[in-house]
C-alpha cells in the first residue's frame, strides 16, 4: 500500500503522483523504476520511471501518461487514496560519470525520466545540452526544471507552437555536426520511435548514444521475459540488464512489435473503461 | 481408460470395504496385493479442460481407506528411504487403514510440513512410490500403493475438519529471522523458525505470496485456496509477511542484517531465470517463456478476462517446447484459455519425459497433442512479427548415450513447418542472479547456484540459502527438505547466541 501525498495534472493527459515510499525513496537512483498496481487483485503491473524522489519525507514522484485503462484508473485515484501495490526501486541505475558533453534529449513524457539522470549527470560536472520535444506546446513537462540545470536549452514542437518547429533529432544533427559542440555522449528517453530516429541520428558520427526502454513486463525481477529485446547479437532482459542500453545496438523494430503485442484487446479494455467511467459519473448525476 | 464419477468409485470402494468386513484387519499379504487399486477421482475431460477446477477431485473417504489397506507394513521401509524428507509413510497409512485420519496427518507433519501441496505435486513415482513392494509383486509401479493421494486426502481432511491446529509458537526469543522468497523452501523456514520464538519476517517480491507454487503451479493442480491456507496458518503464528519487496533492490541482502538488526536470513528466491532455446525468431510476438505465460494465467488471473486488466496471448494453435510439469502445465492452461490445438513438441520419447507421469496422462486426456521425436531448427514471423509457424526437424533413437538413453539422431531433409501462432518455451530455468549480482561475497558456482556447506549456510555468516536457488530447478520437496535443515541451522545458531547471550 502506498498513500498518494500529492496529485498534480501538469497536461492534457499527463500526471504527476508523490507517493509514500520511505524505502524506494532512500534507495532509488537515477534510471530505476518501479511497478505498480492499482488494484492488487486484478490490476496489470505497469513499471513507470522514478522521477524524483524525497528522502526526509519518504516519498517518490512518478509522471504518467494517460495511455491505457491502468493509467486511467490511476489518474482517478485522489490525494489520500492508496496504490496498493508498489514495488521498487528496479532496474540497473544509469551510469552517471563525467563524459564532457553530453545532450539529453526528452521527448513527451520521456522527458520525465530524464530529468533525474539529467539532474545526476549536472552534478557529475557535464556540459548539459537539453533537447525536449512534443507534438505541440500543451505536451511539453517539467520544461522550468529542466531549464534550470540546462548549459544549453532547446524546445521543439512538431506543430512549431512552442520553439522550433522541427522534429528532436534536427537540432540534435547539429549539435553532432558541429565539431564545437559534437557530444561526447547522447541520452535519448521517449517513444521508441524516437528513440530509434536518435539513435539513427547519432550513427554516422560515432556518438555512444543510450537509450531507456519502457517494454511490457509482468515481474520485473529478470523471471517472466517478457521484457526482452536483441541487443546486438544478445538478448537483454529491459527490467534487470536495463532499462539503458546502447541504442546503436537496440533492435528498435523488434521492440516496437513486441510493444504491440496486446494492442487491440487494450485498446477495447480501455474503450470499456471510459465508457463505464462515463455511465458511473452519470448515474452520480 | 473409461471415465468413472467420483460417484462410481465410492461404490466400488464401498462394496470391497463391505466385502472384507472385518477381516479387512487380519489380511494376508497376498489378499492385500489383491485388493484393486484404488483411481482417483478427476473431473470429466471434456468438461475439465473449459474450467480451472482442480483436475483431481481426491480419493473419498471409504477409497483411502480400501488403498491404505493395500500397504503390507514392510519391514524394510523403502517407501521412507525414496521420500527426499523420510516421511514414516506406512505408519501414516496404518492410520489411514484404522479410520484414523487426525493422527495420520500428525505423523506427516512431523516431517512434512506441507502434505496437502506436496501429495499434490511431488513425483511420487519416481519417489517413494517407486519401489513400494506392492507395485514389485504386481510388476506396475501404477500399482504401487497411491502414497501421495493418500497423503493429499489425510491434509485435505484436516483441512476441510478444521482439525489442523495452528502450530504452538514458544516465548519470545528477541531474535529476528529474514525469510527471502515466499516459495516452498521459504514457507517451511518461517515456520520452524517461528515455532522456536524467534521473529520472522517474510519477504516476497510479488504482491502475493506463494512463490512459485502461486505463479507457476495452476489453478487446476494445486488450488490458491490451498496455498492461502499455509500462509493464513503462517500469519496466524505470527509471522510478518512483506509482499513487494525486492530484496537486493528494496533492500540489500546484507543490509537486513546491518541496519535492520536481523539475527539470520534464509534465502529461498527460487530458479526463476527462464531459459531460451536461442531459437531464430524466438523473439518474434507470441514466443513466451513458460515463466510468462504461467505468471500472466496464474498470479495475474489472466484467464478471468472479464476482471482481470492484465492480458493473455490470444491463440488458437500453440506449442509447447519442453517435457516437463512447466510445460505440461503451460499447454494444459493453453487449451483452457482457449487453443483450438496444443502440441508438445519434444525431442526424445515419453518414456524420457521428465514431467510426472499423471501431468502427461491428464494432458492427453484433456486433448493436448505429443509430439514426440521433433525439434524446432526456427520460429518463423510475417510482416508484422507476430509468430505463423515453426520449422521442425523429425528426429529417429539411435545408439544409447552415456546415460543409457538411445540418443535421438535427427533424421535429414525431414523439415516441416508446424501451423502454429503462439510458442511456449518450457525448457528449464536458470537461478536469478538479482541477489548474487548485488550482493559482494555471495559465493555461486559457475550456473549462478549459491553455494552452501552441509547446514545450508553460504559464505557469508548468518546468511543461509536453500530450495532451487541452491539445487538448480528441483521440487517443492525438496526445496522443502533444504527448509527444513537450513531452519535446523538457523535454530541452532539462534539458540546458542541466546544461551552465550546470558
Amino acid at each position: 500500500m502506498s498513500r498518494i501525498i500529492e496529485k498534480k495534472q501538469i497536461s492534457s493527459d499527463v500526471f504527476l503522483m508523490r507517493l509514500e515510499a520511505p524505502l524506494i525513496a532512500e534507495e532509488r537512483q537515477a534510471g530505476q523504476f518501479i511497478i505498480l498496481q492499482v488494484d492488487e487483485n486484478f490490476g496489470e503491473r505497469i513499471p513507470l520511471t522514478i522521477a524524483d524522489a524525497s528522502t526526509e519525507d519518504g516519498t517518490i514522484t512518478i509522471i504518467y501518461q494517460v495511455v491505457g485503462k491502468t493509467t486511467l484508473a490511476l489518474s482517478q485515484l485522489e490525494v489520500g487514496q492508496e496504490v496498493e501495490a508498489l514495488v521498487g526501486p528496479l532496474g540497473t541505475p544509469t551510469h552517471i560519470h563525467n563524459y564532457g558533453k553530453v545532450v539529453c534529449v526528452g521527448g513527451g513524457i520521456g522527458v520525465a525520466p530524464m530529468h533525474p539522470i539529467a539532474q545526476a549527470l549536472k552534478k557529475a560536472g557535464n556540459h548539459l545540452t537539453i533537447i525536449t520535444g512534443a507534438r505541440n506546446q500543451d505536451l511539453l513537462i517539467l520544461q522550468d526544471e529542466m531549464k534550470a540545470i540546462a548549459d544549453e536549452f532547446i524546445v521543439c514542437t512538431d506543430d512549431g507552437s512552442v520553439g522550433r518547429k522541427c522534429l528532436v533529432t534536427e537540432p540534435l544533427r547539429e549539435l553532432c555536426a558541429n565539431e564545437a559542440t559534437k557530444p561526447d555522449m547522447v541520452i535519448a528517453i521517449g517513444p521508441p520511435i524516437m528513440m530509434k530516429f536518435c539513435s539513427e541520428t547519432t550513427r554516422p558520427f560515432g556518438v555512444f548514444t543510450e537509450v531507456s526502454l519502457n517494454t511490457i513486463m509482468v515481474d520485473g525481477t529478470g523471471m517472466c521475459g517478457g521484457c526482452r529485446v536483441n541487443v546486438g547479437k544478445e538478448v537483454k532482459f529491459v527490467c534487470v540488464d536495463g532499462p539503458e542500453f546502447d541504442g546503436h545496438l537496440v533492435d528498435f523494430d523488434n521492440m516496437i512489435a513486441r510493444l504491440s503485442s496486446y494492442k487491440d484487446i487494450e485498446r477495447t479494455r480501455y474503450k470499456c473503461f471510459v465508457e463505464k467511467t462515463i455511465n458511473q459519473k452519470e448515474e452520480a448525476l | 481408460m473409461s471415465y468413472h464419477t467420483l460417484e462410481e468409485l465410492n461404490k466400488t470402494a464401498k462394496d470391497i470395504l463391505e466385502d472384507l468386513g472385518e477381516r479387512i484387519s487380519t489380511l494376508k499379504n497376498k489378499e492385500r496385493t489383491a485388493i484393486p487399486s484404488q483411481d482417483m477421482p478427476v473431473q470429466d475431460p471434456v468438461i475439465r479442460a473449459t474450467n480451472l477446477e482442480e483436475v483431481a477431485i481426491g480419493y473419498t473417504a471409504e477409497q483411502a481407506i480400501v488403498e491404505a489397506n493395500r500397504c503390507l507394513q514392510c519391514a524394510k521401509q523403502t517407501c521412507v528411504d525414496h521420500c527426499p524428507v523420510n516421511i514414516a509413510i506406512p505408519s501414516f497409512i496404518n492410520h489411514i487403514a484404522k479410520g484414523d485420519f487426525a493422527l495420520a496427518c500428525e505423523v506427516i507433519k512431523e516431517s512434512s510440513l506441507l502434505p496437502a501441496i506436496c501429495g499434490r505435486v511431488c513425483p511420487q513415482e519416481k519417489q517413494c512410490q517407486s519401489n513400494c513392494m506392492v507395485g514389485k509383486a504386481l510388476k506396475d509401479v501404477d500399482k504401487s500403493v497411491a502414497i501421495g493421494r493418500l497423503e493429499r486426502f489425510v491434509a485435505d481432511w484436516e483441512r476441510n475438519n478444521g482439525a489442523g491446529k495452528v502450530p504452538s509458537v514458544k516465548p519470545d526469543t528477541g531474535k529476528k529471522v529474514a525469510v527471502v522468497g515466499s516459495g516452498p523452501a521459504g514457507l517451511v523456514v518461517a515456520a520452524d523458525c517461528r515455532r522456536e520464538g524467534h521473529q520472522v519476517t517474510v519477504f516476497e517480491a510479488f504482491h502475493k505470496a506463494g512463490g512459485v507454487l502461486r505463479y507457476g503451479i495452476p489453478e487446476f493442480r494445486l488450488p490458491n485456496e490451498i496455498i492461502d491456507h499455509e500462509i493464513n496458518n503462517l500469519k496466524a503464528m505470527g509471522v510478518d509477511l512483506k509482499t513487494n519487496f525486492v530484496v537486493g533492490r528494496t533492500r540489500k541482502l546484507t543490509d537486513l542484517i546491518d541496519k535492520d538488526g536481523y539475527d539470520a536470513v534464509f534465502v529461498g528466491t527460487g530458479a526463476g531465470l527462464p531459459v531460451f532455446m536461442g531459437l531464430e525468431g524466438e523473439n518474434l510476438v507470441g514466443v513466451f517463456s513458460a515463466n510468462e505465460y504461467l505468471t500472466r494465467a496464474n498470479l495475474m488471473i489472466a484467464y478471468d478476462n472479464t476482471n482481470a486488466d492484465t492480458p493473455i496471448y490470444p491463440s488458437k494453435n500453440v506449442t509447447v517446447l519442453g517435457g516437463g510439469n512447466v510445460a505440461m502445465d503451460a499447454a494444459r492452461m493453453a487449451k483452457r484459455l482457449g487453443a483450438e490445438n496444443v502440441y508438445v513438441v519434444y525431442r526424445r520419447t515419453e518414456n524420457e519425459m521428465p514431467a510426472r507421469k499423471e501431468e502427461i496422462l491428464h494432458a492427453k486426456e484433456e486433448g493436448v497433442e505429443f509430439r514426440f521425436l521433433q525439434n524446432p531448427q526456427k520460429i518463423v514471423g510475417n510482416e508484422t512479427s507476430r509468430v505463423t509457424g515453426m520449422e521442425c526437424l523429425r528426429y529417429e533413437l539411435g545408439e544409447p548415450d552415456d546415460s543409457g538413453r538411445r540418443k535421438p539422431v535427427e533424421i535429414k531433409g525431414s523439415e516441416f513447418i508446424l501451423d502454429v501462432d503462439t510458442v511456449i518455451v518450457a525448457i528449464g530455468n536458470g537461478s536469478n542472479p538479482l541477489i548474487s549480482q548485488t550482493t559482494a561475497n555471495l559465493s555461486v558456482n559457475k550456473r549462478g547456484n549459491i553455494v552452501v556447506d552441509e547446514t545450508q549456510a553460504t559464505s557469508i555468516s548468518k546468511i543461509f540459502a536453500g530450495g532451487d536457488i541452491v539445487l538448480g530447478a528441483a521440487t517443492v520437496i525438496l526445496a522443502m527438505g533444504e527448509g527444513r535443515r537450513a531452519a535446523a541451522s538457523i535454530n541452532k545458531m539462534l539458540t546458542e547466541e541466546l544461551e552465550g547471550e546470558k
